[in-house]
């Protein structure tokens, strides 16, 4: 079956938006042309973690990769790498770009990501070959409570970015007693700069719908349902047909393995609404109504969807679960730090060289992140600072880099969240930035609870005014008391999480926004101030 | 009416199994939105709200509250700007500049020839190559305004 030589194309979301399909297409043809098609393989593959904003494209044996950007490098590299055997080294991607540069400790360590960039997702077969579904067959051997025992001594925590014990959730669900339970998988990936869910979704969906039926079985449910971004057209067709398939193979659907469990997914597109991110307005979401988030307690392993005990995790976490029922608890215990355990998956994007996916063992510093595995900051340009975890996270600047990230490093000053690492270069303005925090809030508050609603506009309208030069010297402190009381009040994580941006911002920045009142300048010259109309500022400073 | 029985007929074809109803609500809208013009007109939230035996104005409120719905007609393309600080800090602010010029308004706006829509998304996952925009069901992405014109411009012209 094995090939002389296989041609990888990287097919995710990115790479397509790079004209991955029209080049793929291209290399096949010209394979048929050559009559090459019984020694040449040409298949497609999740992401390889980089993009280089070009298609990545692997070659084996000789395990060299090349970035195309244009048909005539497809062509090129077909004439010269495949039919004369001469690596073009005008489009190979430096070895320096693929791992770590020499100042990390770590390397790449792929328990999630072990599939990805290495089999065909719409291949049952192929996850099959690389162990896949064998977790699945393990765990029907063994008891509920061992499957959750396991779990629970690997220390793996919930990736959505709360963290919570998920061995715990799966233990909590399994004694809620009821005549129903349901499985969810959260794949409503909207934190802005975080794309490891639908890298995970469209690299490696049987991944999911395995995880989801060990759930099941470890629970008691046997109903799952995926809600999924609807803007992430990809990803759904590749988790349903995923889906179709393990059907037809009957790893999913009546009496799995002959073991008298049945289990059966259906998928769900959201609407768009970041709240339902949030589990209890998911579910809310889920049975057809508005995602505003419910009170807490109850909380959904006991009362969930349609009022039944219900199990949700998010998508990462689903996919470290097969890998730690083979490998066991003590295995993934060894990654990590003492309180966060295994790895984390890492969205590198903004003003940095290499974007991409990276994942790491818990406890990597931004330092390591960003100039080991990133290639450090775009353009040859200065770093400004870096928001961790997603627009919910903190803001840092270059003397944090060195703390090592985890779900205890908060208390630092510095969240992992979803694993988002936006780099912002010196081109940028912090009230600028602040500006765009604060619209998201706004603009995805769902308006439950007054805090939220009204707060975060405040909180807009004031950096607003500063950024137009009509600042007044006590809006900073609004903003930070603010920003305090909205956390404090909120009714749910969004407007909860909004001190964390907010703070950090001010107070890393504190002298560059004062420019902006004080002398009335931007120094990164972002900023453009309007002239001071006294009428004007008289009624704005009512209204606040 | 053809678009009604449509739409009846496609609702049915939602998978619903041992599913409880509700579920297939927001399917049905997104359903509703290929049938009638990108939105959810009163004709057929009414048809919904029948189906699923729940009352029009918690259809309305769905139409209202999520992003991806509108109960207002919309341009025969939908383009989704994503406006998160990830593609901001890479350039995003001259992409929104320079499709607001070229397609003479503003965000939530049609243009007079019922062409195109506008409209702001939230993060689309696709930061690797940002700055993104979305047509329809089609990702763009590595933005720049030349890039914009030129995209608008091929949609304009298969139109004709």
């Amino acid at each position: 079956m094995s090939k002389i030589m296989t041609v990888l194309f990287s097919v995710d979301s990115n790479s397509l938006l790079n004209g991955a399909k029209e080049y793929e297409d291209l290399m096949k043809s010209l394979v048929k042309e050559h009559n090459m098609f019984e020694i040449i393989e040409v298949i497609e593959t999740g992401s390889f973690g980089f993009y280089e904003n070009g298609v990545p494209i692997q070659i084996l044996p000789e395990d060299l990769y090349y970035v195309a950007k244009s048909t005539g490098d497809i062509r090129e590299i077909f004439e010269e790498h495949i039919l004369k055997g001469r690596t073009v080294s005008r489009l190979l991607v430096e070895s320096s770009k693929l791992g770590p540069a020499n100042i990390s400790k770590f390397k790449e360590t792929k328990l999630v990501l072990k599939n990805i960039g290495t089999i065909d997702p719409d291949s049952i077969e192929e996850y099959i070959a690389k162990d896949g579904y064998r977790a699945l067959a393990m765990a029907l051997k063994m008891r509920p409570e061992e499957i959750v025992s396991i779990l629970k001594d690997s220390g793996l925590r919930g990736r959505g970015g709360a963290g919570f014990p998920t061995g715990l959730k799966w233990e909590m669900t399994l004694k809620s007693k009821s005549d129903k339970k349901y499985v969810l998988c959260n794949a409503d990936e909207g934190e802005p700069g975080t794309f490891k869910d639908r890298l995970i979704l469209e690299g490696d969906p049987h991944s999911i719908v395995e995880a989801m039926t060990i759930a099941g079985y470890a629970v008691g449910a046997q109903i799952g349902y995926i809600y999924i971004r609807g803007e992430y057209y990809n990803s759904i067709q590749k988790i349903q047909k995923a889906i179709d398939d393990a059907e037809r193979s009957g790893l999913l659907g009546s009496n799995i393995f002959g073991s008298g469990f049945s289990f059966k997914i259906t998928v769900r597109p959201g609407a768009g609404a970041y709240v339902v991110g949030d589990e209890t307005a998911l579910m809310e979401s889920l049975e057809g109504k508005v995602g505003r988030p419910r009170l807490k307690p109850p909380y959904p392993t006991e009362y969930g969807l349609y009022g039944k005990p219900t199990l949700i995790n998010n998508v990462e976490t689903l996919a470290n679960v097969p890998w730690i029922i083979i490998n066991g608890a003590d295995a993934f215990k060894a990654y990590g730090t003492e309180r966060s355990k295994g790895t984390k998956v890492f969205s590198l994007m903004g003003n940095i060289a290499n974007r991409g996916v990276v994942e790491l063992p818990m406890g990597a510093t931004m330092r390591e992140i960003i100039y080991g595995f990133g290639g450090g900051i775009a353009k040859g340009r200065e770093l400004k600072m870096v928001q961790t975890g997603g627009t919910a996270g903190t803001f840092i600047r270059a003397d944090k880099l060195d703390i090592p990230v985890d779900y205890e490093s908060t208390r630092n000053g510095i969240s992992i969240g979803s694993g988002a690492v936006l780099v912002i270069d010196d081109m940028n303005c912090a009230v600028d930035i602040g500006k765009k925090v604060a619209k998201f809030y706004m603009y995805e508050s769902c308006g439950k609870c007054t805090p939220c609603r009204e707060g975060t506009r405040e909180i807009y309208n004031l950096l607003d005014e500063i950024s137009k030069g009509r600042g007044k010297p006590d809006y900073i402190q609004r903003i930070y008391e603010m920003s305090k009381e909205i956390s404090d009040s909120s009714f749910c994580g969004l407007g909860q999480s909004i001190n964390m941006p907010i703070m950090t911002l001010l107070d890393n920045f504190k002298d560059e926004i004062e420019a902006h009142i004080g002398a009335q300048r931007c120094p990164a010259g972002v900023c453009e101030f309007e002239k001071v109309k006294t009428k004007d500022a008289k009624k704005t400073a009512r209204s606040i | 009416m053809d678009k009604v029985e449509d739409l009846k007929k496609r609702i049915k074809g939602i998978e619903s199994g041992e599913m409880e109803k509700g579920d297939m609500i927001l399917s049905s809208l997104h359903v509703t939105q290929e049938l009638f013009d990108n939105s959810v007109p009163i004709e057929a939230a009414k048809i919904i709200a029948d189906e699923f035996e729940v009352k029009v104005e918690r259809i309305y409120e769905l139409a209202t509250f999520y992003s991806m719905y509108s109960t207002k007609p919309r341009g025969n393309h939908l383009i989704r700007l994503c406006e998160s600080l990830p593609c901001h800090v890479v350039g995003g602010s001259e992409i929104v500049k320079k499709l607001k010029e070229n397609l003479k308004i503003d965000f939530g706006e049609t243009t007079k020839d019922g062409l195109f829509t506008l409209e702001v998304t939230s993060c689309l996952g696709i930061c690797g190559v940002g700055p993104v925009m979305m047509i329809d069901g089609e990702a763009y992405g590595n933005l720049t305004p030349e890039k914009v014109e030129e995209i608008i411009k091929s949609y304009r012209e298969g139109e004709k």
